[in-house]
């Protein structure tokens, strides 16, 4: 049990007569990345408010970093920090500022040096005293993401982390999130990118029409859903071409 | 219940300066909280103060009491704005989802309401004096008019948390204030109610700003107050308790 940084049992979860979440299952392993697919709507920022203390569930249990979400809110916001789907800075705060924020209300010892290391961390020393308004979209997630780190929590939720990013922001943080698994922590991600999970994810699961329908590593995957086309040149299938497949097959049951 | 140390003061100076940064940093907001009830207590004391006829000697004595109300009103507006944009921007689940005292998270915008508004209403009242403003009030009629200053305040700070948390656009956020800043000018606080034609002046003699306008002039000029103050002191509590309720209640939705 030591090794298992987030599990989650039978969750459920309705909004009114709309039922989004109906018995998500699944357990991400300590210093892994995870990363939740689905298009559109399925569920997947619901299930991160619900991880991270944000909403309550209606049904089933959540467990992450060994505290129960509903019974020890404040030990799992301990465990974590959420970086959401919209760079969430203080535009009319610098970039130092609001690392220095961020470290006081996390009460780590010396909050500027911590804001100055994760400054030249992610490369925004030259920016620091300049307003978080003035600064280009990747910057501001790199911000975030440094927002994040303050305090060191174990375990980190990215919702949606590129979204709306140009392809070079993109691999940037796709560099970062890498760094921080391979430093042990345990990133939880969100995405409706294949590519993305192909790229970073250890372990991938797929939530579609509130349950999730297939889990597991690519190759994993790869194995259980062959692509259905013959063809003459040896090629892996993607996992667009799994994910198509699976939605594919639910959908004509 | 889970028990982890609890930094309610500390986590609370921290969102005290971060919105008190963004008031210094915002030129649209100390123009409009300040500059503005200054610009309307120069016009009125200089270019119409002339032709009013209130029945005292200094007209500068007669309107400030008004003049920090709307400025108090201005001011809340801004607070709505701040909050609106917190909850937009996503600051504000990055806030709830971190380990601090949940309260404060509302908290640092109230108290900011507070902290920021007692800087305006100083300021003006040192204007006020520069324009010849006296007051022969006493220690204890000072303190009088700093509580129900802060208690108007923090009524209305309240109310402005409700769009703050409910609003769908910026506009939207700030537009419930401009109600508050007129009701002043349909009150007591520039021109006496007997002035006014009967309709108006009903409604003027009934609304919250003429009892807690003439109970503040009162109070400043060292004349006795009169029962006024109890219906002022009512509105205020009344305002606050109501506008926490719904705020609250909106809060909960939030979250």
């Amino acid at each position: 049990m030591q090794n298992i940084a987030i599990q989650v049992k039978d969750l459920q979860k309705s909004y009114k007569k709309l039922t989004v979440l109906k018995g998500v299952n699944f357990t991400v392993e300590q210093g892994s990345i995870f990363a939740l697919l689905g298009s559109n709507g399925a569920g997947k920022t619901t299930l991160i408010n619900i991880l991270t203390t944000l909403l309550k569930q209606d049904g089933g249990t959540a467990t992450v970093n060994g505290f129960d979400v509903a019974s020890k809110p404040a030990h799992v916001r301990q465990s974590l920090s959420l970086t959401g789907q919209f760079a969430a800075v203080d535009e009319m705060l610098t970039g130092r500022e609001n690392l220095i924020m961020i470290a006081r209300l996390r009460h780590v010892k010396q909050p500027r040096q911590v804001a100055d290391e994760l400054l030249t961390r992610f490369g925004l020393t030259d920016a620091a005293t300049r307003r978080a308004s003035t600064y280009s979209g990747g910057m501001r997630r790199r911000l975030d993401l440094a927002m994040s780190l303050v305090g060191t929590p174990p375990i980190l939720f990215l919702d949606e982390p590129t979204t709306g990013l140009d392809p070079e922001a993109r691999i940037e943080v796709w560099k970062v999130v890498k760094e921080l698994a391979d430093g042990g922590r345990t990133v939880f991600l969100t995405t409706q990118y294949l590519d993305e999970a192909e790229q970073l994810a250890d372990h991938i699961a797929i939530l579609h029409e509130g349950k999730i329908i297939a889990s597991g590593t690519l190759m994993e995957l790869q194995k259980r859903f062959p692509p259905a086309q013959v063809e003459y040149v040896e090629k892996q299938p993607t996992l667009e071409e799994i994910f198509l497949a699976i939605i594919g097959k639910k959908e004509e049951q | 219940m889970e028990t982890i140390q609890n930094h309610f003061f500390s986590d609370l100076s921290v969102m005290l300066g971060r919105s008190m940064r963004h008031i210094f940093r915002s030129m649209d907001t100390i123009i409009t909280v300040t500059i503005t009830p200054i610009a309307i207590m120069l016009l009125f004391v200089y270019v119409f103060g002339g032709a009013i006829q209130t029945g005292t000697a200094n007209y500068v004595n007669y309107l400030l009491p008004g003049i920090l109300l709307i400025a108090i009103a201005s001011g809340i507006s801004y607070t709505a704005l701040r909050l609106f944009t917190d909850v937009q921007r996503g600051i504000f689940e990055r806030f709830r989802s971190m380990p601090i005292a949940p309260s404060t998270i509302l908290w640092g915008h109230v108290l900011t309401s507070l902290v920021s508004n007692a800087i305006s209403v100083v300021v003006i009242m040192l204007v006020a004096l520069l324009m010849g403003f006296r007051s022969s009030a006493g220690i204890l009629s000072w303190l009088t008019v700093v509580g129900i200053l802060a208690l108007f305040t923090l009524a209305l700070t309240w109310v402005a948390v409700i769009p703050g948390l409910t609003a769908k656009s910026t506009d939207g956020a700030a537009a419930f204030s401009y109600p508050l800043i007129f009701l002043p000018f349909i009150s007591s606080a520039f021109v006496p109610t007997r002035s006014m034609p009967l309709v108006v002046r009903v409604f003027a003699e009934n609304q919250p700003v003429t009892a807690i306008v003439n109970t503040i002039r009162a109070l400043l000029s060292g004349q006795p107050v009169s029962q006024e103050i109890w219906v002022a002191l009512a509105w205020c509590v009344g305002i606050l308790i109501v506008a926490y309720i719904f705020a609250m209640r909106a809060y909960q939705k939030r979250v």
